[in-house]
């Protein structure tokens, strides 16, 4: 293939969205974590709670405001690069898009102000508060984004019109598109996938701390709370992902024979491949260890039933085969280790030695990275599964493209993007040391809270009695 | 009115919305490197602080909704400004990776290439949806698929160039008061010298662009022939503009912010009656893109529409609570950055 307008804006599409996604998962997953924190100290009232909240927080907020900036250009490349897509989808996919915005990302970055900045600013409930509401947003903001992009896999509740001389997707029935066939597994998919990232990404650096002998107090609490979540997140994940898979084998037939890599439909049940290289030349899978029959049961609960394989799928469009297959089982097989190294965690803690091993300790620091793989990994197959069509049966990715677009300003934007990528991750990498050399405050020098300004503010308009404020909470006014 | 024109007013809202939010940060980022020392760039920043990230969102959402509601001109909008539309998104990263990032070491090398990125980044922000602006009141080319058949350098006429030092004059006097209104002692004094100097910048580009815009492109007071009441807009911004200086003056900034919001709230209001009922004129014999053929289909206008009724009180509160916790001056703790 050569360097055309189409293959260019799918490298791009494909630089911009696998950065992008580096920082909004890592959001919702420590989100999950920081509500949990601080929900922990609000009920005990131990500050070492919100010690641990003030800390990820920092975290947080440079993960946040990156993944904002880059999330800024996915909103306009739909219609700087696939013009012609946009035509076609802008009342279904725009939709979802708008509805993101206004429902999910003014809340969350309003008061991402007030988690990151308000400590000393707002009392305690009011802090918490602002934390729910921003996690809050962040998993609005998946459901729109996932409904979004599940409709390009499974379109419903559309109708195709001829309008300006070409046709167009509209949408007939707004529930039917958000409930479409894929959205909904989708969803708890990318949800459980970021929550694993958090809880991982928490239980890497408290495991830093372990090893280094420094915040052991906080980081061993840090650490249960990561390690309680990462393991409900990957035992749940295998019921989504088997879920997912079954409904991929009624909607998309065509990539889970890619994904498998599963080229000759047979006669007899068909295996379920655990690791391989499919060749497309020859129709076969190098290398595979196989189990036999294991695909038709997991989609047909039975060892007989054959599964369509990519000779049921007309030429023209069969999707790619080695990238959807490598990836689909790195995201598989990172899945599979994350069930067994936080399951031998929990068991290690009921031992009670879960933090004196340090070979288990240097194990969770080093896992961290697995999520992001297993993350990316998995958009990947499921993305180039879908290929060669945009929006599964209706637009071919060839012809999405913007027509008026040239090849070398695409050569261009992908250079800026590169360089400005690539000095964002190092940067986001240096920062991140740093914040975590420096770790958490002591919890004895946190500062006295500030009061509950809103309280505060009804009081002051009568709304509840001003007996109930102490001296310190009337603190407050000073300020104006 | 229908719902095409509801959804253009919905549109001018956002719009109006993001120019006035972002446009204080953004004339923030340009003011920036004019600060003399760490302390007092710190409190520039962070000025801004809380409240940049959260007025981006305003430019989201337009996009959304634009796609949304007219995604034939949304297609058309950012493919034919293709190259701008990259830059633009290549500086609101680089802008937040300078907020980011530059308190976060304490060496001088460090802290001013970071001052300096945040300055350029924000001038060419705004610069780009000044040209921007320019190309979608002059038009542009299009073919009679809406495509546009224009070049890059077609993109950077005189009009739409002179358009974004204006937009950039615009930001920086709006900054200015809201630093004003924000800092303290010498700093403050020094940013009062400031609002001066770039009002009577806003002032002479206004005349020019004014001047250009009633010579080149006749279409842009087409309208007020049509609905002469438009013409209260007119005054009400020239006397908002003649507020600033007025209040500034008066020692009242407060009131000279409210006047630079309301100059910005006009000026927004201007252009979508240049545009209105088009989105993207076309300069070319093809049909330009207009409220109706270019959007989206009425049920799901009506539905967006009664998303965005849901949606907006919400919207308003939080930025309401989220102001309100960070009003006052700006003092630098150990969450600033």
């Amino acid at each position: 293939m050569d360097l055309d307008v189409v293959l260019l804006s799918r490298l791009q599409f494909a630089l911009t969205i696998m950065v992008h996604y580096l920082f909004p998962p890592l959001s919702i997953g420590l989100g999950a974590q920081l509500v949990i924190t601080e929900g922990l100290y609000l009920r005990t009232k131990d500050r070492r709670w919100e010690a641990l909240a003030r800390f990820w927080t920092k975290l947080f907020a440079v993960n946040f405001a990156v993944g904002v900036a880059t999330g800024i250009v996915m909103e306009f490349e739909f219609g700087t690069n696939w013009a012609t897509y946009s035509r076609f989808v802008g009342d279904v996919f725009g939709s979802a898009l708008a509805s993101e915005g206004i429902f999910a990302f003014f809340l969350e970055s309003g008061f991402l102000a007030v988690l990151v900045f308000g400590w000393d600013r707002v009392g305690p409930k009011m802090h918490f508060f602002s934390t729910l509401m921003v996690f809050t947003g962040s998993v609005f903001s998946s459901v729109w984004i996932v409904i979004a992009n599940s409709w390009m896999h499974t379109p419903a509740g559309y109708h195709l019109v001829e309008e300006n001389g070409r046709m167009r997707a509209e949408i007939t029935d707004f529930w039917a598109m958000c409930f479409n066939p894929s959205s909904m597994h989708r969803l708890g998919h990318v949800l459980l996938g970021a929550f694993i990232l958090g809880a991982f990404f928490t239980m890497s650096i408290s495991a830093w701390y372990v090893l280094k002998k420094r915040h052991e107090d906080l980081a061993t609490r840090s650490f249960k709370v990561g390690l309680v979540m990462a393991a409900l997140s990957s035992v749940a994940m295998l019921v989504s992902g088997h879920g997912q898979a079954r409904a991929l084998a009624a909607n998309q037939p065509a990539k889970l024979a890619a994904l498998e890599g599963h080229f000759h439909t047979g006669e007899g049940p068909t295996d379920l491949y655990i690791m391989g290289w499919p060749d497309r030349a020859t129709e076969t899978v190098h290398f595979g260890i196989a189990l036999p029959g294991m695909l038709s049961f997991l989609v047909h609960d039975d060892f007989e039933t054959p599964i369509p394989g990519l000779d049921q799928v007309p030429d023209d469009e069969e999707p790619p085969v080695l990238l959807p297959f490598l990836t689909y089982h790195v995201m598989v097989g990172c899945g599979m280790y994350f069930i067994g190294l936080t399951l031998f965690g929990l068991f290690m803690w009921w031992r009670g030695k879960l933090f004196t091993s340090r070979w288990l300790m240097w194990i969770f620091v080093g896992s961290v990275l697995l999520p992001y793989v297993a993350n990316q990994a998995g958009w990947v197959a499921t993305e180039v599964g879908r290929q060669p069509w945009i929006v599964y049966g209706l637009l071919r990715t060839a012809d999405a493209v913007s027509r008026s677009v040239p090849t070398d300003q695409v050569l261009g934007s992908i250079a800026l993007f590169s360089f400005i990528y690539l000095a964002l991750v190092v940067l986001w990498v240096v920062v991140l040391n740093e914040k975590i050399k420096h770790g958490p405050e002591d919890p004895a020098t946190l500062g006295p809270h500030a009061a509950e300004p809103f309280r505060d503010a009804a009081a002051r308009l009568s709304l509840v009695s001003p007996h109930r404020l102490t001296g310190d909470d009337a603190s407050d006014e000073e300020e104006e | 009115m229908d719902f095409a024109t509801l959804w253009f007013v919905i549109l001018g809202f956002l719009l109006t919305g993001y120019a006035i939010l972002d446009g204080f940060d953004l004339g923030v980022g340009i003011l920036h490197l004019f600060v003399k020392g760490d302390q007092d760039r710190r409190l520039t920043l962070n000025s801004i602080g809380p409240l940049w990230d959260g007025n981006e969102v305003w430019l989201v959402t337009f996009g959304g909704a634009l796609f949304a509601a007219f995604p034939e001109a949304y297609a058309t909008a950012m493919s034919a400004l293709y190259f701008p539309v990259i830059v633009l998104l290549f500086s609101l990263i680089g802008r937040a990776i300078s907020i980011e990032f530059r308190s976060k070491r304490p060496s001088a090398a460090w802290r001013g290439w970071w001052d300096f990125s945040f300055f350029l980044s924000s001038a060419t922000v705004v610069f780009v949806f000044g040209v921007a602006a320019g190309n979608m009141m002059y038009g542009i080319p299009l073919d009679a698929g809406f495509e546009h058949t224009g070049s890059l350098l077609g993109l950077l006429d005189p009009y739409s160039i002179a358009v974004g030092f204006f937009a950039i004059s615009v930001c920086a006097m709006h900054g200015s008061i809201f630093l004003y209104l924000k800092t303290e002692g010498a700093l403050q004094a020094q940013v009062h010298r400031w609002m001066w100097r770039t009002f009577f910048a806003f002032l002479a580009m206004y005349a020019v662009v004014t001047a250009l815009t009633l010579a080149t492109v006749p279409h842009a007071v087409r309208n007020f022939a049509e609905w002469p009441a438009a013409w209260i807009v007119v005054v009400l911004n020239v006397l908002a503009i003649a507020n600033i200086p007025r209040a500034i003056h008066q020692g009242r900034p407060g009131y000279a912010f409210v006047s630079s919001c309301c100059t910005i709230a006009a000026l927004v209001f201007l252009f979508g009656m240049a545009l209105f009922p088009n989105l993207v004129v076309s300069s070319s014999a093809h049909p330009s893109l207009t409220i109706h053929n270019a959007a989206s289909s009425e049920p799901t206008l009506k539905l967006m529409a009664l998303i965005a009724a849901v949606g907006i009180p919400f919207v308003a509160t939080y930025t309401g609570i989220v102001y309100w916790v960070f009003r006052g001056k700006v003092k630098l703790g150990k969450f600033s950055y």
